[in-house]
């Protein structure tokens, strides 16, 4: 049975974002579940829009939580989130960030009937939220299903309203990622090693893959890195020796559609972090496009990688051994498609698909729960 | 004759002494007056933070402004030292953002509780415009005459510190930006 479901985004639809993001794909997958979406989001009218997306008007710039952030409040926004509602008619109503001073805060307050909240990222216990209590918690309190992307998230629930929180982290959009077009004269004909993710940052590790480059390098003489990711080219080339520095490409910073092709232009895809990765999206992303992954075994990688049945796993920060993984998936064309296989299976776990059915348990059983107002109307 | 000059040298000296003592006492009195306009000018900021806390809290804003508003007052009420002008600042904004659209403003003057609060920020705010305006004339004029040479060479001003101005954005009006 259809669910028709009203979903809130507090920032800018027109500004990239971790949260817009997990909206839109949220959203598209439950579309193509065959259920109808709404998503109210602060928007620039004038610009195109998804046909899903209702436009809240402009939001703005205003100082909150130490930074400058792009909200929608006040009556206009107020008017404009009841009216959706009303015209709605929904059988859920999906807050995103409702502890945020924009649109999900204000539809809590606006709306009766069956809420579920996402909150995304951790916050810590204020006095702001206190003083503000009363008013907050009229609107917080009608919320009937939490979830929380990650335990971080989690926490902010259990602190600021009490009560728990079901956890369903974010999907990977895992069919933008399986079909890709190698960038022009990649892989070639020696083989490819690929890196994602920020040079300069050192728990990316790719200070680790540079050093197994070098032990690599010597008995494959066709054997080259392609690396894409922010951070000074010259100062990580300058890691290589001479005469291998030309054998590593590196692309800079790469658009969404190019890091797909990165990721088709490899044999092997090696993720080197020395630590501080929660989930690991780029594996997982890379796992999407059926790259076979050398990655270091820290508990995320281990996770993801079903304890290395869907990939290598090396010694953390140990460049020897990711030489020798390495090498022996360079060297094995049948192990190399045997774990290309495995990934794209466990990756499945992660896909917005599953995800999505997650959400929309979440949904049924805060709808079954209710027995006397069926769909989302206007509270008082 | 030399004790003409001697009565003469002494007379100056005198008469210059006299002249230095006064402009320290009005470089002291100058300095007396920067602190009465420094304390009236936090208060003012005292008072506009708990007028702003106050419509926050009222119940009568949508809970989205109530807590950007109530996220503003807290912070400006934390701040010390370099921050404080910019958190003072950051709240004037949030203010400009909750009632100086004039399409908001009509909605607020809609109730009178609310027509009353928002009233009483407008006043607190007015008071910190001129409060300032007066703190910073006086700073200004206080700095110029610690720099003036005889001051400075006979360190007049003692102990006391030079006053620093206070910069922020302080208005509420949306047309006066």
């Amino acid at each position: 049975m259809p669910v028709r479901i009203g979903i809130v985004c507090p920032y800018s639809w027109d500004v990239p974002g971790g949260v817009q993001q997990h909206i839109r794909d949220l959203a598209e997958t439950l579309v193509e579940l065959g259920h109808e979406v709404s998503v109210i989001a602060p928007a620039d009218e004038d610009r195109p829009l998804p046909p899903y997306v209702v436009p809240a008007g402009k939001a703005m710039p205003v100082p909150y939580n130490g930074s400058v952030a792009r909200l929608a409040f006040g009556p206009l926004s107020t008017h404009r989130v009841r009216r959706w509602l009303r015209d709605g008619n929904f059988d859920v109503l999906h807050v995103h960030e409702p502890a945020v001073p924009s649109l999900s805060l204000l539809a809590c307050w606006v709306a009766s009937g069956p809420i579920v909240a996402t909150v995304h990222t951790a916050m810590r216990k204020s006095r702001v939220l206190l003083a503000t209590q009363p008013v907050l918690r009229s609107a917080l309190e009608k919320i009937d299903g939490r979830i929380a992307v990650s335990e971080a998230a989690r926490s902010t629930f259990v602190e600021h309203l009490g009560g728990d929180a079901v956890l369903i982290p974010n999907g990977v959009a895992t069919r933008h990622y399986l079909r890709g077009d190698p960038l022009d004269g990649w892989p070639g004909e020696g083989g490819t090693v690929g890196f994602l993710g920020r040079m300069d940052e050192p728990r990316k590790g790719l200070a680790v893959l540079l050093q197994a480059f070098e032990l690599l390098a010597p008995e494959r003489p066709g054997l080259r890195l392609l690396i894409a990711g922010r951070g000074d080219i010259d100062e990580q080339r300058g890691k290589l020796p001479a005469a291998l520095r030309d054998r590593a490409v590196f692309l800079g910073e790469v658009s969404e559609e190019d890091k797909v092709r990165v990721l088709h232009s490899v044999d092997v895809f090696c993720s080197p972090n020395t630590g501080g990765e929660s989930f690991g999206i780029v594996t997982a992303e890379a796992m999407a496009a059926g790259v076979p992954i050398v990655a270091s075994d820290i508990p995320a990688f281990r996770d993801v990688l079903r304890g290395g049945l869907a990939g290598e796993l090396f010694t953390t920060g140990d460049a020897a051994a990711l030489a020798a993984a390495a090498g022996r998936l360079l060297d094995d064309p049948a192990r190399r498609a045997e774990l290309s296989v495995a990934a794209l299976d466990a990756v499945s776990d992660y896909d917005w698909g599953t995800v999505a059915r997650n959400v929309l348990s979440v949904y049924e059983t805060v709808i079954l729960g209710r027995t006397t107002t069926t769909t989302v109307g206007i509270a008082h | 004759m030399t004790w003409t000059i001697v009565v003469l040298a002494v007379l100056a000296l005198v008469l210059w002494s006299f002249y230095v003592s006064w402009r320290a006492s009005r470089l002291d009195r100058l300095h007396n007056r920067v602190e009465a306009a420094r304390t009236s000018l936090d208060l003012a900021l005292v008072r506009r933070a708990s007028a702003a806390s106050e419509l926050a809290s009222s119940g009568q804003l949508d809970p989205a402004t109530s807590l950007l508003l109530a996220d503003a007052v807290h912070r400006a009420r934390g701040a010390s030292g370099a921050e404080r002008d910019l958190a003072e600042s950051d709240l004037t904004r949030a203010l400009r953002a909750t009632i100086g659209d004039p399409e908001a403003r009509k909605e607020l003057a809609a109730d009178d509780g609310t027509a009353e609060l928002v009233a009483e920020v407008e006043d607190a705010a007015q008071r910190v415009f001129i409060a300032r305006k007066f703190y910073n004339d006086l700073a200004g004029r206080t700095v110029y005459a610690r720099r003036r040479p005889l001051v400075k060479v006979l360190r007049l001003y003692g102990g006391a510190q030079e006053p620093a101005f206070f910069d922020m954005d302080d208005a509420i009006d949306e047309s006066v930006e």
